[in-house]
């Protein structure tokens, strides 16, 4: 099987810093990748690259076989990496309902002189994009926010905004950077089911960055473990919970004195 | 409390149609007996411009007659026709709301500037006042754009509006006028009045060329680094006008042909209104609001941040420039002077009094300072107290202004106000309309 998305022999210095060494990624359609490693280890940045907030110093990076290196944040995210952050970043002035439109900015073709004077193209599309949006909110069960601030919103239903918004940019690989992060056991159990719905009903592949095992190995077919921006194991769940190496990043040496 | 409560339950039943009539009766009245009767009887030597604010802060003598002549005039015959007039108004409005809403809009609008040409067409200065008013709601209108809605601190609207002045200042002075500067004119003066919406474009084109200088910066800096290139903007075209004695240097440049009666600005008030509230309200519009509260996730949710700043740069300077032909051809002199650091002032206190990220917001602040200005003109140096006072407390109960991040609901604003329907649906306080209902 060819790979959606594929990182080949990434490196990135932050002046002097090497932040990643020699990174390198096959996401199958649909495939869930985990991506686990303490903190500080470049899992963040590794996403901030491939989605082109930062443009890697080496290595190449292609999306259904097409050059996305060097592309800007925009472009790569309308050729379908969508994803959410860690730190929920939705605008504070805004409805949730609106938070879902915007991200559908690149299908919109009217153009600002369309949108200047409302031509019946304008309003044609935007009618379109606010019906897709319901379908999203429904979906993602927060429709009866919809008219909402987003910030009067309890913090999963935000996640959930964040979520929905990221999958109205109708992506191909999801990047979702710790998704449960802040979230009661309620809301974890809640939100594998909606990642598994997801996956489902979008037949996306989704990338994620997250902490907790039992989540990492619930929902992932493959997990990339990352130490000082180096890969140190890789595999398939199983291989990767009895991975000495791993065990020995996390919990630290066994003394055997 | 009570009072007001009561009165808001009176007249809650009043659609926007009823007050129209009402103030169309109180001008009317005051166009046919104002001055012979009313203002005669009560003692005051003439029509009182500003609803007596005038004289009363000159003559405190005046006090009663002005009060007095503002009950007679105003306040007694809307309140009373408006009310009254319910019984016809709301069918009538209930029937516009079968029209399409641009329909029922461009109706409430014609009234509307039928009352406004009726009340200003009492004598010359109120007309000056008007066309200032609309000139202003322009100009606030346009940097809510860049200040509310994109979220950036831009000092240099004057210097926009100064390019849009003198270009279309130029382009109307070359063409229709034998001037000193420019020489004969180049076309028939009966052709001045067609081609001056095209020298009014051109003019915001100018600015919006000129914003760039702007624009471009902010894709890398914001906050209080972008406000001083701004302000630096600003300084260098009224500068640069300052130098340039071609187009009459620091003495400035007069004698622009009369192109923009009342009429004119408040068609081009309203197109300007009409064309930012469908931009704002669109998603390329509100593109802007998620720039300012996130760029990061913006970018990352496909929308193009450096065609979004750049568009809210150039729109809004396109209607500076635009505000400032007008401006031009109602003052029919401009000189730098006029477009520096005290035209930045007034502007910022009308868009940040009336609030942030809302077109209703900034009409409120453009009207109320500007009125507010003219009223305490007698108090001189006072006034220049009060206002400031009065931004202060406003700043203080209402942080983004006095309207901030509302928009028209023109449908709302224009709708029947006794079909129970529309009350209870939208409007849960509204205890008539409970009553009539029986919930």
């Amino acid at each position: 099987m060819s790979a959606l998305l594929s990182v080949k022999n990434m490196t990135h210095y932050f002046g002097g810093l090497r932040a990643v060494h020699n990174y390198n990624l096959n996401i199958a359609p649909q495939q869930i990748t985990g991506l686990i490693g303490p903190n500080g280890a470049g899992k963040t940045t590794i996403f901030n690259l491939i989605t082109g907030v930062y443009t890697p110093t080496e290595g190449t990076i292609t999306l259904e076989n097409e050059n996305i290196k060097g592309l800007e944040t925009n472009e790569i995210a309308a050729k379908g990496l969508g994803r959410t952050f860690q730190n929920l970043a939705l605008w504070r002035h805004m409805n949730v309902l609106d938070h879902i439109k915007m991200a559908h900015y690149s299908q919109l073709t009217y153009g600002l002189f369309g949108s200047f004077f409302n031509t019946p193209t304008c309003r044609r599309e935007e009618a379109q994009v606010e019906e897709n949006s319901y379908r999203l909110l429904e979906l993602f069960d927060i429709k009866q926010h919809a008219n909402q601030n987003v910030t009067n919103l309890p913090y999963g239903a935000q996640r959930r905004v964040e979520m929905a918004r990221a999958m109205a940019t109708n992506p191909k690989v999801l990047f979702l950077d710790e998704p449960t992060a802040g979230m009661t056991p309620d809301e974890l159990v809640q939100m594998i089911k909606i990642i598994r719905q997801v996956h489902e009903d979008f037949k996306v592949a989704i990338f994620l960055i997250e902490h907790r095992m039992k989540f990492v190995m619930d929902l992932c077919q493959y997990i990339q473990t990352l130490v000082f921006g180096e890969i140190i194991a890789e595999g398939p769940p199983e291989e990767i919970q009895n991975n000495p190496e791993v065990i020995e990043a996390y919990l630290g040496k066994e003394d055997l004195t | 409390m009570e009072f007001a409560r009561k009165f808001k339950r009176v007249f809650s039943t009043v659609p926007m149609l009823g007050w129209l009539l009402g103030t169309l009766v109180a001008v009317l009245i005051e166009y046919y007996w104002g001055y012979d009767y009313i203002s005669y009887y009560l003692g005051l030597p003439k029509i009182p411009v500003l609803f007596g604010a005038l004289i009363m802060l000159k003559k405190p003598m005046m006090i009663p007659g002005a009060i007095g002549y503002d009950m007679i005039v105003y306040v007694i015959p809307i309140l009373l026709v408006a009310k009254v007039s319910t019984r016809f108004t709301n069918p009538l409005a209930a029937s516009f709301e079968r029209l399409p809403l641009w329909t029922s809009v461009l109706i409430h609008l014609v009234f509307f500037y039928a009352i406004l040409h009726l009340w200003a067409g009492i004598n010359d200065y109120r007309v000056l006042i008007v066309k200032l008013t609309l000139i202003s709601i322009i100009l606030t209108v346009s940097i809510n754009v860049i200040n509310g809605y994109q979220g950036e601190f831009s000092c240099s609207h004057p210097g926009f509006m100064a390019l849009g002045a003198y270009t279309s200042s130029i382009i109307t002075l070359v063409l229709f006028v034998n001037d000193k500067i420019f020489g004969t004119a180049l076309l028939p003066a009966s052709f001045g009045p067609w081609i001056f919406p095209f020298a009014l474009l051109a003019g915001g084109a100018a600015a919006a060329l000129g914003s760039l200088l702007v624009a471009v910066p902010s894709f890398r800096t914001r906050g209080d680094y972008l406000a001083i290139i701004s302000l630096a903007f600003m300084f260098i075209v009224k500068s640069a006008v300052e130098n340039l004695n071609v187009i009459g240097g620091a003495r400035g440049m007069g004698g622009q042909p009369d192109y923009a009666p009342l009429p004119i600005i408040f068609i081009w008030t309203m197109l300007c209104i009409w064309v930012v509230h469908n931009f704002v309200s669109s998603i390329m519009g509100k593109a802007l609001n998620t720039v300012r509260d996130d760029e990061a996730a913006s970018e990352s949710m496909t929308i193009k941040t450096r065609k979004t700043k750049m568009t809210a740069f150039m729109f809004g300077a396109f209607w500076a420039g635009v505000g400032g032909g007008l401006f031009a051809h109602v003052l029919a002199y401009i000189n730098p002077g006029m477009f520096s650091i005290n035209r930045l002032a007034e502007i910022l206190a009308m868009v940040y009094f009336g609030g942030l990220n809302s077109i209703v917001g900034s009409i409120v602040g453009a009207v109320s300072i500007n009125v507010l200005g003219e009223a305490l003109r007698p108090l001189e140096l006072f006034k220049w107290i009060i206002i400031p006072l009065i931004l202060i407390f406003v700043m203080i109960f209402r942080p983004y202004g006095l309207i901030s991040f509302k928009e028209i609901n023109a449908k709302r604003l224009l709708r029947s106000k006794n079909n129970p329907k529309n009350l209870v649906k939208s409007d849960p306080m509204n205890t008539m309309a409970k009553d009539k209902l029986g919930v």
